[in-house]
Formats: structure tokens, C-alpha cells, sequence
């Protein structure tokens, strides 16, 4: 069962092949067999979800189920979950019990989606290789001595050692993305506005989104009908319809026109990487799109300009973590001061602490207007970039990263190397614009992702592009070594 | 780039983060390398544009100011590391 798509499951459920509850303790069983290996979930609500598995199969019963009625899935540990521990991979909130839930969370109870759990992550999303996660690191099911990503890589590793079927996850700098790519599954950042914020623990919040996380384009696009929506209490949510990005997956793309920007093919792309990416724009071709060449001309300032942005709001954020109101508190403060300093410094990780002091410094009196002024000018003319192009083109590709899955610690002591690794993804953050990640090709037996960034609101044109893909090839349905389907073949095998 | 000792304990300071003397050194070195990446910033030409410029051009919805939140004071506080009588507590403040 676990090797089905979301799409087959709700087929399953609904023609009563198997019930909620026999396809919750399956998963269950799998996450308490398999997931020490990984490390990917770190809350697991088992008695909760076999109760919502219980409820979903008597309205599956009485025919009035909704989309998502008994299919099991997992929470990234960002969204707050009523009664359920949401530690945002900190110490800071190890013991955080929210009394209330994220709409995302709202979204799926109402959609009758069984919650397994809650995944692993970077440190409050701050990282790309999930090593800053106060849980430890998550293992990437195709090497496991090596990253599955980050920061959302709880969620991949999970989707990819079939856990789950599916998974949320939030990207503020490619963190569904990247890990979506090292991990050989589908993941997708919907532009900005389009998935409510509220309940979803801040890091960045004019950069953060939340998304799907799945093994297909189709079931992202049955995921991200559920999870977006228009909420009054998220003030940047765009009130705007929620297409049924199932119901367009089926057109032909003859005639789509495919940006391939210059500055996404230059040095520092894995050759192996790159080959995989233009075979995929190959596949395009042959299913008769036009390839255009552009040029997005400030790619290179992206990841300055983010790592002046993103810590300057997560120093803001982050600031209501001083051990008053909820979380974690130092023994003994002396005194008021003392209390929030050593609250923050013995409760927050090293990257977390580096990022706020960054932030800080870039905000401070004197370096305001050189660093964040002149970053919110630069995150201008980014945006330019894609509004220019997306006047010639539907839809961009090129590489999701620049290499497949590299080993632990391997980025070493330097902050900006691990930085570098969303190269290609930061971009979109920083113009709002959606992005998604798609598995094309293997290079050293891992997986590597193809990224498709749309127009804003243009998800649903994506999520067809990304299915057409997948009609026509399998590499979305390769499954870890170990992880073997039904069929007795292993991944190694189908890819030869 | 180099940030001086001094300038580290200002930002410990702001940020409310308690740094240890041992780590100063570390910390200073590991900031610097981040400000050097962002300090390409600097040559980017950005007098097309004019002022400053937020990115984002959404502008904030408003709403009637009526109180749709309902007092939750029991279930927020069951969740804070110390309180009494429906108050927070912080160290004694005034001397």
C-alpha cells in the first residue's frame, strides 16, 4: 500500500479496496520499523490518527467523505498543531504544546486527512542539509550518509522511504524544493499569499511559504487544492479562488514556451546534474514545447540580498523567544536580562544565533540603508528580471541545485558554502514567484531535481507541465535502495 | 571582513543573546565570512529604481476594528514556563 500515489489511495479508500484504519496502521507500522534509520519524523500521534482513521471510514462508509478522507500524512514540525508538541526543530520549543492549529493544519482536518505525525527539520527552517535540527540530523533515503536537504527534509526523507504519501513543508530560500530535489520526490512553493501563514512558525515572513511535498505532480496538485486558501488571519493571504488544480493536469504543453536562463547553467553546476536537466528539456521538446534562452541577469545577488533580508525579519521574529511567555527558560536568571540572554543563547542553536546576529547588525543604526536598503533594492530588480522574461516565456527551468546529496559535515565550518546551495532557488522567494521541484535523472545513484519556477498564481500551469513530464518518464516512481516495491524491483534496477 | 570584539558584544547586547568570552573569536570569524558574501550588495547598480524600494508591492488589507479573538488566557498560559494569578512571571524588576 505504501508504494501508491495519494491519487490511488483515495481510489482505494473510496472503492473500499482497503479502509482508513488498515492504511494508518500500515504507515504506522512502517514509520516505527523504518524511521530510526532516518530520523525523519520526530512526534509520531499514532493514537490520534488511528481515531481520525476510525472517523474517516464511517463517513467513507456513508458516502459524504471529502477530497482527502483517510489518507495519512505527516505535518512539518513548523505548523502548530493543537495539543501536539510543534518544536520548530529547537530546543526553544522542545516542550511547546500549541492550543490551537496552523490553517494548513485546519485545512487538512477538514479534508478528513489522517495526521501520522510531525517531521524533522533545520533549526526554525534555517538550514539546507537538516544538520541544525536540535533532534539531529534526518538521513536521505538513497545514501544515508548523506543530507536529505533542508530545511524541509524531514518531510522528503519520509515521502521518499514511503512513510507517508505526502507531506507539508515551507519553503523560505528553497526549503522544499532542495530537499524535494535530493530526495527524488515532488515538492511545490506556491507564490506568495497562496497558502495562509497563520500558525506556521515564523522565520522570514515576507519570503515564507508553505507547500506540498508528495512523489507526483498529481498529488501535489491534490495536496495544494486542500492547503490553499484564503484566511482573514494571515494579512498577506491573497483573496483570490482556489483553482482545482487536479481537474488541468491533463493538457497537452505543445506550444508551452520554456525560458532556460544562462545564469542557472554556469559554473559550479554538477555536470551530471546538468545532463539530467537538459535531457528533461529535451523530454519538453519532444512533447512540443519551444525552448527559449533568457537571461535573468542578477541571479548572482540573490544570495546576498537573502542574507541580508531573511535574517533581518528572523532577528524581528525570533525576538518574541525569550523565555517569558512560552518555551524554553534558563535555571536561575538573575535578572531580567539575564534571563532573556541566556534563555536565547543556551535555547537557540549556533546557526539560529548566527542568523539573528546578523540580522541584527544589518538593521543597526549606521548600517541600515548599505545593507537592508540596498538588499530590498536588489530583491527589485530580481523581480524585474522575471517580470521581463515571463513576458517571453510561460514557464522557466534549469537545476533545482547545483549537485546531488552531499555528505554530512561536508560543507564544513563556512556558512556561506551551505548558503550557496540554494543558488537557484532563492530567487523566486525574493520575486514571490512559485517554484517546484521535479525528479529527472540520477547521478551516482541520488536523485536529481528539475525546477520549474511559473508565473505568479500560474500553479496550476506548473502542476500540468510537471504531469505531462511524469506521463512520460519514471523517474518520480523510483524508490530508495532497500525500499523495495512490490514488484521486487529496486531502484537501481528500473533506472538501468 | 573583519568585525572587531567590541562590535560582537554591542550585537550580543541587542540581540539578547549571552555569548561566551571563549567563542568571540569563532563567532567574529564565522559573521565576517557572511558579511563578505553580502557585502557584494554594494556593487549592484541599483539607480533605475527610485528610493527605497520594499519588493513587494502588496498593500495591507483593512478590516473593522471589532474583537473577533476570544479570550484564551487559560489554554496560552498552560503553556508558559512560569505564572501566577493570570500574570506572567519575569526576576524581580526594580531594585
Amino acid at each position: 500500500m505504501h508504494n501508491l500515489t495519494i491519487a490511488e489511495l483515495i481510489k482505494g479508500l473510496q472503492s473500499k479496496e482497503f479502509t482508513s484504519v488498515e492504511l494508518t496502521q500500515h504507515f504506522l507500522a512502517r514509520i516505527a520499523a523504518l524511521n530510526s534509520g532516518y530520523n525523519a519524523v520526530i512526534t509520531i500521534t499514532a493514537d490520534q490518527a488511528l481515531k481520525a482513521a476510525a472517523a474517516a471510514d464511517q463517513r467513507l462508509a456513508a458516502g459524504n467523505a471529502p477530497a482527502l478522507c483517510g489518507v495519512p500524512m505527516l505535518h512539518k514540525d513548523i505548523f502548530c498543531t493543537n495539543g501536539v508538541r510543534t518544536s520548530c526543530g529547537s530546543k526553544m520549543l522542545d516542550n511547546f504544546i500549541p492550543p490551537y492549529n496552523a490553517t494548513v493544519v485546519d485545512n487538512f482536518e477538514q479534508a478528513g486527512a489522517v495526521v501520522l505525525g510531525k517531521t524533522n527539520m533545520d533549526e526554525f527552517a534555517m538550514g539546507s542539509s537538516n544538520e541544525t535540527s536540535f533532534y539531529g540530523p534526518v538521513k536521505n533515503p538513497w545514501a544515508t550518509d548523506c543530507v536529505p536537504g533542508g530545511s524541509s527534509g524531514g518531510s522528503a526523507a519520509a515521502v521518499a522511504a514511503r512513510l507517508a504519501p505526502g507531506a507539508t513543508a515551507t519553503d523560505t530560500g528553497g526549503s522544499i524544493r532542495q530537499p524535494a530535489a535530493l530526495c527524488g520526490i515532488t515538492g511545490l512553493k506556491p507564490t506568495y499569499g497562496r497558502v495562509s501563514r497563520w500558525g506556521m512558525i515564523a522565520f522570514a515572513s515576507s519570503l515564507d511559504q508553505g507547500g506540498p511535498m508528495a512523489r507526483t505532480a498529481e498529488d501535489c496538485a491534490i495536496m495544494l487544492s486542500c492547503m490553499a486558501s484564503y484566511d482573514d488571519k494571515d494579512s498577506t493571504c491573497v483573496d483570490r479562488e482556489v483553482p482545482d488544480y487536479s481537474a488541468t493536469l491533463g493538457k497537452p504543453i505543445k506550444g508551452l514556451r520554456i525560458g532556460v536562463p544562462t545564469e542557472y547553467f554556469s559554473e559550479g553546476l554538477n555536470p551530471g546534474t546538468e545532463q539530467a536537466v537538459r535531457a528533461a528539456l529535451a523530454e519538453f521538446e519532444a512533447q512540443g514545447a519551444e525552448l527559449v534562452e533568457i537571461s535573468l541577469p542578477n541571479t548572482g545577488l540573490s544570495v546576498p540580498a537573502y542574507y541580508v533580508i531573511a535574517p533581518a525579519e528572523a532577528s524581528a521574529n525570533l525576538s518574541r523567544f525569550d523565555g517569558v511567555r512560552y518555551g524554553y527558560r534558563c535555571e536561575d536568571p538573575k535578572d531580567l536580562t539575564d534571563l532573556y540572554s541566556r534563555t536565547r543563547a543556551e535555547g537557540f542553536g549556533e546557526e539560529v544565533q548566527r542568523r539573528i546576529l546578523i540580522g541584527t547588525y544589518c538593521l543597526s543604526a549606521g548600517y541600515y540603508d548599505a545593507y537592508y536598503g540596498k538588499a530590498q533594492q536588489v530583491r527589485e530588480l530580481i523581480k524585474q528580471d522575471f517580470v521581463t522574461a515571463f513576458e517571453k516565456v510561460d514557464v522557466i527551468m534549469g537545476p533545482t541545485c547545483p549537485s546531488p546529496a552531499f555528505k554530512f559535515g561536508s560543507k564544513g565550518d563556512d556558512p556561506v558554502a551551505m548558503y550557496l546551495e540554494d543558488i537557484y532557488t532563492i530567487a523566486t522567494n525574493l520575486a514571490g514567484l512559485p517554484g517546484m521541484s521535479v525528479p529527472c535523472g540520477m547521478v551516482d545513484d541520488k536523485p536529481v531535481g528539475l525546477q520549474i519556477i511559473g508565473n505568479y498564481f500560474d500553479e496550476a500551469r506548473m502542476l500540468n507541465v510537471a504531469h505531462q513530464y511524469q506521463q512520460a518518464t519514471e523517474w518520480h516512481s523510483l524508490a530508495p535502495e532497500g525500499i523495495t516495491a512490490p514488484d521486487g524491483i529496486t531502484a537501481t534496477e528500473r533506472a538501468s | 571582513m573583519n568585525i572587531e570584539r567590541q562590535e560582537i558584544e554591542k550585537l550580543a547586547t541587542l540581540a539578547r543573546i549571552a555569548i561566551d568570552e571563549s567563542t568571540i573569536t569563532e563567532v567574529a570569524e564565522r559573521l565576517g565570512s557572511v558579511l563578505e558574501l553580502v557585502d557584494q550588495l554594494q556593487a549592484a547598480d541599483t539607480s533605475s529604481l527610485d528610493g527605497v524600494s520594499s519588493g513587494m508591492q502588496a498593500t495591507q488589507r483593512l478590516r473593522e476594528d471589532e474583537v473577533t479573538e476570544i479570550n484564551q488566557r487559560e489554554a496560552l498560559q498552560a503553556t508558559a514556563p512560569d505564572t501566577e494569578e493570570g500574570l506572567f512571571l519575569v526576576p524581580k524588576v526594580i531594585e
